[in-house]
């Protein structure tokens, strides 16, 4: 076991874990921080998507020995009133149905929007290709990414 | 006790009592408001007191609640699994009541049959089921709350009405909140149920309108808490290893290595019941408890399991389809008989003769299984488990440990997905043993490779249908075979046929005036646990019959949708019961009251070609396909288009719905369960199959059990909701059967190659 300090959501977190543990299980067991989901473990479904220094990452996949000085953004820090553009948007267009992939979504389109403030359709479609969505609400999820590049 | 979900495609016969609890008659709401009404009659459980005997709390049933700050609490009974239903059903007792909906809040019941009536929410009942009661609830409070008002201004009741929280009276222009009225409601009696008067359609404000999920916004917030989500102080998390073929048995274990892993506790076997545990009974397995979920992980995959594989090791699934093939070369089980289908195909100027294949799929929801058990000191437990079935998950805790049910009380989170997955309470009693073994809270959490090898499957299929046509090119007779391990071969080596429920899903029910039709089941064993995936059934029965109709269409040289729109033959209601060998169970309704109406169909049929702009010719490098399916009780037509790109691969522009669901209750729910499931039939004809070989599953997580990502999904999902004021009926199944070989038949047209087996073997994007 090894103790880290983390920067997360703009706060810094001590955590004793061993450093093989994924930085999922850090931010979800140890931090509390329950808008991270688990979905495959193996960085195929992206439900775990999370931000470090800004670029999207799937935090089951990432041992926490890697992470370093890096800032991690988790969906609870993504916005100070939850009023992201794309948090908006989601709203707006119903986007959610069981909901559960939806946090691992936005942190995925709001990094894209950052790097692309004006993504095509076919940007939009290979940026989220790595977010499964079971509930089948892709349309709605790509609409609400173009919403949200408008504002 | 014997454990019984009541589920309309089950095996068992349970019809009868649902359809006498709830049949749409006044008899479902005495049974569900007896209990209630005489709970706020009696001034228990249900009416809250001050100190002086005022009125804090208005709560006329079980449904809905009303306090002094005018805040209108209603509960959910039914699951929210992403259908929106936690949304819909209280949003029709809030439209009733007349309160506003921005001071609603919505609670979530506990498992508790006897106060809220079934709660278990799968086979699309949710809306069938409750829209009547619902009203009923609102409509009950809501005449309470005027005739209070009415006592208060000197006015007539029926003068006044109720809107945003108020009751208002018209003619006089006055109005007084819900909350001002609750020391007169003391006094008033429960309006008599026989003469309870409801709104008329036209004045629901909500009912028939788009009303966003009222979880949207703690869903985009990382709020929402679905199962995996909860904790409780000294809590431990389990990850188990469980039998790698069904029925396998534990001989041995070592457990030190686990141990050795910082963090991990404890390891504790669960024990199986056999080759054919049932429906809600854990798998044997060896739990890892640990304090956190990565040492729990690291702890199994430590273990040293020894294993007699038990009877299904020699499984393989690839043999069976080849013995299932060969079943349907010969004589089934008749299942349906009308005419002489033998002397039909013998006098018919051309017969075709075509197999259809469909594997196993896998539910892969996105939330893994997980449950959350504490079982306390005063020898009680209590659960929070993202569950379709609260009540069953109780009855199965209970059963399995040995209590009382009353002593088990299940809360029901979020679910993140279930598509009958989470109707199978298996992951919470092992929790639920796993915590009174230890004496500590425990959540046990399933890994993505945990939920695709252990699941309850989609049964893999064979069909084999004749068709015959007669000199002229008529269509006079229809043999069709179907063979798949059952549901019922979950719990029993002896149920070896599709029962009357599964057989009633797409198959028995073909609604075409043919004069000649036999339809047969053959025997197949179930090695694995079968269970029921969003429409079940109807998922083969709806590919094989749709695909087959339009290679007929072909063949008689007509446009596939005039085909069907013919087939149908003259508009009348079809009751199949006289030709069926047992019972027609019409997804547990009487038919008289929700027959089989070919008129419904025909107009859901000629909405979507117009909608669509069917056309049997490829245009501009694109090509439609078109089905039309009712599964439960929802008439559904679909036209699919497909294209191919300039690489070569297959897209999907766009897709055209159809759908007449009855009353429109939320109608962007509507929408949204039609595009999801346009996407998630899409998964099961394009990339999803699972495979056993030597007992075990092939694929492991979504590299190899794939489901589709966002650029294979259809570009444009348009629905269109006939507008009708026949009862309503469900939407979370009925996308998906027809939407398979709507794509198949469009993917025929685009290649020429007919599609015999799923999933298809094409070049998707």
């Amino acid at each position: 076991m090894e103790k880290f300090t983390l920067a997360v959501n703009g706060e810094t977190h001590e955590v004793t874990a061993p450093g093989d543990m994924p930085l999922l299980w850090v931010i979800r067991d140890l931090l509390s921080l329950k808008g991270t989901k688990f979905g495959c473990g193996q960085a195929l479904c992206g439900a775990c998507t999370v931000h470090l220094d800004g670029v999207a990452i799937r935090s089951c996949s990432l041992p926490i020995s890697e992470v370093g000085e890096q800032k991690l953004t988790t969906i609870e820090g993504l916005s100070a009133n939850g009023e992201h553009p794309l948090q908006k948007a989601w709203q707006e267009h119903v986007v959610p149905q069981c909901g559960y992939c939806q946090t691992g979504q936005i942190m995925n389109a709001a990094a894209l929007l950052q790097n692309n403030p004006s993504p095509s359709e076919a940007e939009i479609e290979t940026a989220m290709a790595g977010n499964l969505c079971r509930c089948g609400t892709y349309n709605r999820i790509k609409t609400a990414i173009q919403t949200a590049s408008k504002s | 006790m014997l454990m019984i979900p009541k589920l309309s495609f089950l095996p068992f016969k349970k019809f009868t009592n649902k359809s006498e609890v709830f049949r749409p008659s006044r008899r479902e709401f005495l049974k569900i408001g007896s209990l209630a009404t005489g709970g706020f009659m009696l001034g228990v459980n249900f009416q809250c007191s001050g100190p002086k005997g005022e009125t804090l709390t208005f709560a006329p049933n079980a449904y809905l609640s009303i306090n002094g700050d005018n805040l209108v609490t209603i509960i959910a009974h039914r699951s929210e699994m992403g259908t929106g239903i936690r949304t819909s059903l209280p949003m029709i007792v809030a439209d009733e009541l007349g309160a506003d909906w921005k001071s609603v809040k919505i609670e979530q019941a506990v498992g508790d049959e006897a106060t809220y009536g079934d709660q278990n929410t799968d086979g699309s009942y949710s809306i069938r089921m409750f829209f009547e009661p619902m009203r009923r609830a609102g409509a009950t409070a809501r005449h309470m709350l005027m005739e209070a008002a009415g006592k208060k201004w000197d006015v007539d009741p029926s003068g006044c009405d109720t809107r945003n929280g108020q009751v208002i009276h018209a003619a006089s222009g006055q109005q007084v909140d819900f909350s001002d009225l609750l020391d007169l409601l003391q006094d008033m009696e429960i309006p008599d149920q026989e003469t309870l008067k409801l709104r008329k359609l036209s004045d629901y404000k909500l009912i028939g309108k788009d009303v966003p999920i009222y979880d949207v916004k703690d869903i985009v917030h990382g709020k929402a808490l679905f199962g995996a989500d909860m904790d409780l102080p000294g809590q431990q998390i389990a990850v188990i290893q469980r039998s790698p073929v069904v029925g396998a048995k534990v001989i041995n274990y070592a457990e030190d290595k686990a141990l050795e892993v910082p963090g991990v506790k404890q390891v504790i076997k669960i024990s199986g019941n056999g080759a054919h545990p049932g429906l809600n009974k854990p798998l044997e397995g060896i739990a890892v408890i640990a304090d956190n979920t990565w040492a729990a992980i690291k702890g199994r995959a430590a273990l040293q399991v020894e294993w007699d594989l038990g009877e299904n090791k020699d499984y393989q699934c690839a043999a069976q389809m080849e013995d299932m093939i060969r079943e349907t070369l010969g004589d089934g089980k008749l299942r349906r008989e009308k005419g002489d289908v033998k002397t039909a195909l013998g006098s018919a100027g051309k017969v075709l003769e075509k197999t259809y294949q469909a594997p196993y799929y896998a539910h892969a929801t996105i939330e893994p299984p997980a449950a959350l058990a504490h079982y306390k000191e005063d020898g009680t437990v209590e659960i929070w488990a993202p569950t379709q079935h609260p009540q069953w998950a109780r009855d199965s805790v209970a059963e399995a440990l040995e209590l009382d049910a009353a002593n088990v009380r299940v809360n029901v989170t979020l679910l993140g997905g279930g598509f009958g997955r989470k109707s199978k309470p298996d992951y919470v009693v092992e929790a639920a043993l796993l915590s009174r073994a230890i004496k500590k809270p425990v959540r046990v959490q399933w890994t993505r490779e945990d939920d695709i090898h252990h699941d309850f499957y989609h049964s893999h299929s064979a069909q084999r249908i004749k068709a015959g046509l007669d000199a002229q090119g008529n269509l006079i007779a229809w043999n069709h075979h179907t063979v798949f391990p059952a549901i019922g071969g979950t719990s029993s080596a002896d149920e070896l046929h599709p029962s009357d429920g599964e057989m009633g899903l797409g198959c028995t029910d073909f609604p075409y005036d043919v004069a000649n039709i036999r339809i047969e089941s053959h025997e197949a064993k179930a090695h694995t646990r079968i269970g029921w995936l969003r429409s079940v059934s109807n998922i083969h029965h709806a590919f094989a019959i749709s695909s087959m109709l339009d290679e007929i269409a072909e063949v008689r040289g007509m446009d596939p949708v005039e085909h069907i729109l013919s087939l149908l033959g003259e508009d009348r209601q079809l009751s199949f019961n006289e030709e069926m060998e047992g019972e027609y169970p019409n997804y547990g309704e009487d038919i008289t009251a929700y027959p089989w109406d070919t008129a419904r169909m025909k107009r859901v049929i000629e909405r979507v070609s117009a909608e669509a702009n069917w056309s049997k010719s490829i245009q501009d490098g694109k090509a439609m396909g078109f089905a039309a399916h009712k599964s439960f009780l929802t008439y559904v037509a679909c036209i699919v288009e497909v294209s191919r790109d300039e690489n070569g691969k297959i897209t999907i522009p766009e897709v055209h719905y159809a759908v007449d669901c009855g009353i429109a209750v939320n109608t962007d729910r509507i929408r949204s369960q039609f595009e999801g499931g346009a996407q998630f039939a899409s998964s099961l004809a394009m990339s999803s199959a699972i495979n056993f070989e030597n007992g075990q599953v092939k694929q492991n997580n979504f590299d190899s059990y794939q489901i589709i990502r966002m650029p294979q999904a259809p570009k444009q999902i348009y629905t269109h909701i006939i507008e009708s004021q026949e009862k309503p009926t469900g939407v979370g199944e009925p996308p998906v059967p027809p939407y398979i070989p709507a794509l198949c038949n469009a993917l025929y047209k685009l290649n020429g190659k007919r599609i015999y087996e799923l999933p298809v073997k094409e070049a998707f994007v």
